[in-house]
């Protein structure tokens, strides 16, 4: 591992350049609105970025893994949540916890399955061929799961008409008896906690994971050097295959939490801007560094929130400006360091 | 031999179609949204045309000059979105070679057919195109709904004597044209009225956002006593659910989009009082409605919304002007239209102006127990006239 370019004082350049311009920022929302919409803002903001944040764990580490910048994950992310809500709707009469871990899991398994499919039949053919062909059928898999998803079921011949979404939104089920919160003007609920803790949770489950299991530090191997790793005895196949199952098993995870979050699936194309949001965030925070998808889902939340709250207009444009800002400045984004191995 | 014969058979089948297509029919293009963010409303429109052209079919035709033509529905799904809807005009008019057009839904959409409609000199009915400039696009585009300044009005009147509100908070989508000329009409009549909007919100892309607490805190901040919004009822279930999230306990008006059932499907609780302006109640008592939710009940198994009865108000609109124009020609049928004087139908009685809009009563609908519940009926006589369109 190399030191990073300009070393200590660099760093703690850019830390304190980025720190007071919050910090600016911060006071400047504070005298115009007040503490109370600043407070009430900056908590439905993290709540928007710990969504992004769980979206771009899974990207970042497929990333991270196999260099793949993997188009498809936003309609992998898509697919978790209606199969969430629909296990979790069949199991609403069973209690709120059955129904909210059964729609995990079974969210999770089926997703996980449907991203090592989507490797073996799309990516691997492709693995030792130019990049350029694996990001084209990424984009390939992920135009052909939206508009395959969004068939209506009528249209559709047996048996494929239990397997299609439909074109149109579906509820999101209550999984959960959310309770609303209430101290000193600001509101709050389960959900907002629930976001939060999850986003930081899977983050540490991760790094965890990926550092000190054997298939975590397979995994490292392969992103660092293929063929060693296959004179090493890992079978690279089945370490991508796992590296999918889990970024896709995330996916579904978030997909349930936004779908809870939200309570309506807007079509099979919804996927499309939260996967976009999380790659810009994977991407800001560096992409392929795990924490790196967390900070950079908790600023664009935070940002997009503030922004929107002061023009309208602005929520969406300001997540793309500060990516070119920060990319200008600090081209691997804002925990990356030029370096051969990633995750 | 055998070849002859079969060559024949083949021949005479191929020709049943085409001369089943002798026997005058009269096409008529169908354009809603069946699928995506307006679903329900485009489901409900199509089902009336179906029901529309079945009764005059079942009775025998429609009798123009003296013949009789049998009517053929071609509907295609817009899907909410301009470009599909200027598609699929432009493949009704020149591939299916349709008379007339009913519909689009929506403002947005009615804009691009409208103009293409108006090129091709097909007259076209809009069941629930609100936007004024709608219809001032030409001389073949017709509605069959009120204007959006009227329903701004009524909204705006509503919540100023009614509701007794004086602090309006009002959030709409940016991106769509219906939205934002309501949500401006309701601005204009509230604040002639001596109201105050306190907070004009907007966001862009309805099918994008789903996240509106950060304008609802805004809004929140300006201590408003009511909260309008413009949109349709997906977006409208989410704010009603978002602002009792965040405290935000004032009552919440809006338009004739929030009238669908999927807006207490999504919104539950947190829609329970909302109010909104809007074309019909499935609670009048006039024969011809009664009639009309019945049959539509009987073959859908569901009670039609005010988009499925505009729906059907519309086809009947066409469907008197085109026996009244004696020629099946675009131009002849236009004509007609613009003389509807006095037309009783299920979405009341229809007499053009020379803008071709109809004068019509709005309703106010309160959700009640999560059932749409009839307030009171508001005539553009009703209103000051400060604020009368």
């Amino acid at each position: 591992m190399s030191v990073p370019q300009g070393g200590y004082w660099r760093t703690l350049a850019w830390a304190g350049g980025l720190g007071s311009v919050l910090v600016l920022s911060s006071w400047w929302y504070i005298a115009t609105y007040g503490l109370t919409v600043f407070l009430q803002q900056l908590i439905n903001g993290l709540q928007r970025g710990s969504i992004y944040a769980l979206v771009a764990l899974g990207f970042t580490m497929v990333y991270g893994i196999i260099e793949l910048i993997n188009f498809a994950h936003g309609d992998i992310f898509m697919f978790g949540a209606y199969i969430a809500a629909f296990v979790g709707g069949a199991l609403l009469s069973q209690g709120y916890w059955v129904a909210f871990f059964a729609a995990l899991v079974a969210s999770m398994v089926v997703t996980a399955l449907l991203g090592v499919l989507i490797e073996r039949v799309a990516y691997r053919p492709l693995r030792y061929k130019a990049r350029f062909s694996a990001l084209t059928t990424a984009m390939g898999v992920s135009i052909f799961l939206e508009n395959f998803f969004a068939l209506p079921p009528h249209a559709v011949p047996f048996p494929l008409n239990y397997v299609v979404f439909g074109p149109n939104y579906i509820r999101f089920p209550d999984l959960l008896n959310v309770q609303y919160y209430s101290y000193g003007g600001i509101y709050f609920t389960t959900l907002h906690i629930m976001d939060f803790v999850l986003a930081i949770l899977l983050m540490l489950l991760l790094v965890y994971f990926i550092h000190y299991t054997l298939i975590g530090k397979a995994m490292r191997a392969v992103a660092f050097d293929k063929d060693g790793a296959k004179l090493m005895g890992i079978n690279v196949d089945w370490t991508i295959a796992a590296t999918f199952a889990i970024g896709s098993g995330l996916a579904a995870a978030s997909g349930l939490m936004y779908g809870m979050t939200y309570g309506i699936l807007a079509s099979p194309y919804f996927g499309i801007f939260p996967g976009l949001q999380a790659f810009i965030a994977a991407v800001l925070g560096g992409i392929g560094i795990i924490p790196g998808a967390v900070l950079g889902g908790f600023l664009m939340g935070v940002s997009e929130t503030f922004a929107t709250s002061i023009n309208s207009n602005l929520g969406y444009m300001i997540s793309f400006l500060i990516l070119i800002v920060v990319l200008l400045f600090k081209p691997a984004g804002l925990l990356g360091r030029w370096r051969r191995e990633k995750v | 031999m055998i070849r002859f014969v079969v060559a024949s058979v083949l021949v005479f089948l191929l020709a049943i179609p085409a001369m089943a297509q002798q026997a005058s029919v009269i096409k008529i293009g169908g354009l809603a949204p069946t699928t995506g963010n307006v679903a329900t409303f485009g489901i409900g429109q199509r089902n009336s045309y179906e029901l529309a052209v079945e009764e005059v079919n079942k009775a025998g035709g429609l009798k123009v000059g003296d013949k009789f033509y049998k009517l053929q529905l071609i509907f295609e799904d817009e899907q909410n979105s301009p470009e599909v809807g200027a598609t699929a005009a432009r493949k009704l008019i020149n591939q299916d070679g349709v008379k007339a057009i009913l519909g689009p839904t929506n403002t947005k959409v009615c804009f691009p057919v409208g103009a293409i409609a108006q090129e091709n000199k097909v007259p076209m009915i809009t069941p629930t195109c609100t936007n004024p400039k709608v219809t001032l696009v030409g001389d073949f585009i017709f509605r069959a709904g009120f204007i959006d300044t009227f329903q701004g009005a009524v909204g705006a009147h509503f919540v100023y004597k009614t509701l007794g509100k004086r602090r309006a908070g009002v959030l709409f989508d940016n991106g769509n044209d219906y939205t934002k000329g309501l949500a401006t009409y309701f601005r204009d009549a509230f604040e002639k009225l001596g109201g105050k909007v306190v907070a004009f919100e907007s966001f862009t892309d309805e099918e994008k956002t789903v996240d509106f607490r950060p304008q609802l805190i805004s809004i929140k901040a300006a201590n408003p006593d009511v909260l309008y919004s413009s949109d349709y009822y997906g977006a409208a279930a989410l704010m009603a659910k978002q602002s009792k999230e965040l405290g935000l306990n004032v009552p919440f008006m809006g338009g004739d989009g929030f009238d669908s059932p999927d807006l207490v499907r999504i919104g539950g609780q947190a829609v329970e009082g909302v109010h909104f302006t809007n074309f019909y109640s499935q609670d009048d008592p006039s024969p011809g409605v009664r009639q009309f939710i019945k049959a539509y009940r009987a073959k859908y198994k569901d009670t039609p919304d005010a988009y499925a009865a505009q729906g059907y108000g519309a086809a009947q609109i066409l469907f008197d002007a085109i026996k009244r124009a004696g020629k099946v020609e675009g131009p002849a049928i236009r004509d007609a239209l613009a003389k509807t004087r006095g037309l009783k139908t299920v979405v009341g009685v229809i007499t053009y102006d020379q803008n071709r809009n109809p004068t019509k009563p709005a309703v106010i609908i309160r959700i009640k127990s999560g059932q749409q519940s009839f307030v009171t009926s508001v005539s553009p006589q009703d209103l000051p006239s400060t604020i009368r369109p």
